[in-house]
């Protein structure tokens, strides 16, 4: 048999054979891995999370044409050049002044559908306009004009005089019908426009659909988000992309308040952690005190006992590791979605740094008992003394 | 020359004197008793034989060389190559069968080796029991257990401290044979006991008192064999 065959069988031995004690040091190894596994993975995730969570602060990058009007071409290579999977919505607006009653109202259209996912902290009292002559008024309109969700209201758009520029010709005023599907509610200026889809203006005002600007809510970082507005800004000819600064970084200033609690809280889990391995190591060692003392006396260098009780510490550090980075995703994934309300996926790459750090961390634990240990005098220890 | 002379050794702790200036010489194959009081001095001596103390002063040469001022990586090297140490409590790693406790002295020695090691039990009597652990075994056999570890790498010298202090009659009478056989075939026994009848099959017993060697007995009627005293 070779040494290192006695020396795996020694080990395997002792961690089998001593279950009772090394379950103990194993539960010490896997609690703590798991609550550092699970901080980690709650760290690392929390840009993410918070970044959805953000969404409902409306858009955060908006698009605008460098001269005139953003095209729908455009608007779609902008949209091809940001992740599917971060693109949260993009709303491109048109401005028309249209008239109700004679009196000029600022007609916002835009793809409704999209305008509902930029902007979700819009309240709407009734519903979002969903099919062709429908529409929704601001607070302020609905006012002024006393509307209410369900009413009728007709939308009168004046064209320019004609292209001869003959301004005694007589163009008569275009018109469309619509009905009142929501009254929006925003506190802010959105509360003065009327919104309707860009066919329903198209066909009011007879003028092809292009945008004054393109509103997107992305899911991401400040600096995902400046990469994203840079890869635009150098790939379409004609526009400028922009981060909505009040947005990202009030995100940005959220965010790192929230990592640096998270990183302390880790670094004291950590350190607590160490303790409490190093204290049940130094037990365990404690109780074999004969055990070393015998090994001395048979001749064992203090190099061979502590790569002995360091090969049991690894196996479980190594194993404490395991356990721990699988409980620390069901850790993390119980508190995202009590946070949160919604799951985290496993990180793979964290399972392998976990089951490293348990060892590490397992190993300078117990090296303060084992440098201890070696000093113990056989010659007492196997009195009994 | 012989295979270990202590000269002039003494140890002191303070003002105690454990060992005051002994003079001993142990010849290759001899079989030696050390007797004396508690507190006389017996376990300083084979803790400082068995390389597992220092003496304050003198000089203890075995094969000739002094160990007295040896490092502690040296004194590691000797006691795993020269000497094979026995001990009343057993000492056995609890988690390790008989034939593994038997491997862990080879294992520092040398390379262990499974089937030397169950020869080794087979000497002491214990070859069917070399897949139990010390709990499954009885005080005599645990005992065996330890002689078996302590001949494995064929020491110079073998160093039982009490080793029939734990025993009852029929085990005490078992190790003192395996005593006799190893002395027969040439090894070298230093029996440190309270047991007179264990000291008396010894070739040569020295009785130590007050860290002295107080005096010394030639066994003429040398044996080997135990003699009961029956208490009438």
């Amino acid at each position: 048999m070779k040494k290192r065959q006695m020396y795996i069988r020694m080990i395997t031995a002792s961690l089998l054979r001593r279950r009772s004690r090394m379950l103990i040091a194993l539960l010490a190894i896997a609690i703590g891995a798991a609550i550092l596994s699970g901080l980690v993975t709650i760290y690392t995730d929390v840009p993410r999370q918070l970044s959805m969570q953000f969404r409902s602060y409306g858009a955060n990058m908006i698009l605008t044409a460098q001269e005139g009007q953003l095209t729908q071409e455009d608007v779609d290579s902008a949209i091809a050049l940001i992740p599917s999977d971060k693109l949260v919505g993009a709303a491109p607006y048109r401005y028309e002044t249209v008239r109700i009653n004679d009196r000029p109202v600022l007609a916002a259209a835009t793809d409704l559908e999209s305008a509902e996912k930029t902007s979700p902290f819009w309240k709407v009292d009734g519903e979002w306009p969903a099919a062709s002559g429908e529409i929704m008024v601001g607070a302020g309109v609905a006012e002024t004009y006393n509307l209410k969700a369900g009413k009728k209201l007709t939308c009168t758009f004046a064209p320019e005089t004609g292209s001869d520029g003959n301004e005694d010709e007589v163009v008569m005023d275009n018109y469309k019908d619509f009905t009142v599907t929501g009254i929006l509610d925003t506190g802010g200026n959105e509360e003065d426009y009327v919104y309707m889809s860009r066919e329903d203006l198209a066909e009011l005002t007879g003028i092809e659909t292009t945008y004054s600007v393109c509103e997107f809510s992305i899911s991401g970082t400040s600096d995902e988000l400046k990469v994203i507005a840079e890869k635009i800004n150098g790939s379409v000819d004609g526009v400028s992309a922009r981060l909505v600064k009040r947005v990202t970084q009030s995100e940005d200033t959220v965010l790192g308040k929230l990592q640096s609690l998270v990183l302390l809280v880790t670094i004291v889990v950590l350190a607590l952690t160490m303790i409490c391995v190093a204290t049940t190591m130094t037990a365990v060692v404690a109780e074999r005190r004969k055990e070393i003392g015998l090994r001395k006396a048979l001749g064992a260098s203090n190099r061979s006992i502590v790569g002995e009780f360091m090969g049991e510490g690894v196996v479980l550090g190594a194993a404490g590791g395991l356990i721990g980075s699988l409980l620390g995703f069901i850790f993390a994934q119980v508190i995202s979605m009590n946070v949160f309300n919604s799951s985290i996926s496993l990180m793979p790459w964290l399972i392998p740094v976990t089951i490293l750090a348990a060892v590490v961390v397992t190993g300078a634990a117990c090296m303060i008992p084992i440098r201890s240990a070696v000093d113990i005098d056989p010659a007492l220890v196997l009195k009994g003394e | 020359m012989s295979l270990l002379e202590l000269k002039n050794v003494s140890k002191i702790y303070g003002e105690l004197h454990a060992l005051d200036h002994v003079n001993i010489k142990v010849e290759k194959g001899e079989w030696l008793a050390i007797m004396g009081p508690s507190g006389s001095g017996k376990s300083t001596m084979m803790n400082i034989i068995g390389a597992l103390d220092r003496a304050t002063e003198g000089e203890i040469l075995l094969d000739g060389e002094d160990i007295a001022k040896k490092s502690e990586k040296a004194l590691t090297n000797i006691r795993r190559d020269k000497i094979g140490l026995i001990f009343q409590q057993f000492h056995l790693v609890s988690y390790l069968t008989a034939v593994e406790n038997v491997m862990l002295s080879q294992y520092y020695h040398s390379v262990p080796d499974e089937k030397e090691a169950l020869e080794a039990l087979e000497r002491v009597g214990l070859k069917d029991r070399a897949k139990h652990y010390p709990s499954q075994l009885s005080g005599g056999e645990q005992q065996r257990v330890c002689v078996a570890r302590a001949l494995i790498n064929y020491p110079e010298i073998i160093l039982a401290d009490e080793p029939t202090g734990n025993l009852d009659e029929a085990n005490e009478e078992i190790v003192v044979e395996l005593f006799r056989k190893l002395h027969q075939e040439g090894t070298t026994l230093i029996v440190v006991t309270h047991n007179p009848e264990v000291a008396e099959v010894a070739q040569r017993t020295i009785v130590l008192r007050n860290g002295k060697v107080d005096h010394e007995t030639i066994n003429e009627n040398f044996t080997g064999k135990i003699k009961h005293i029956t208490l009438m």
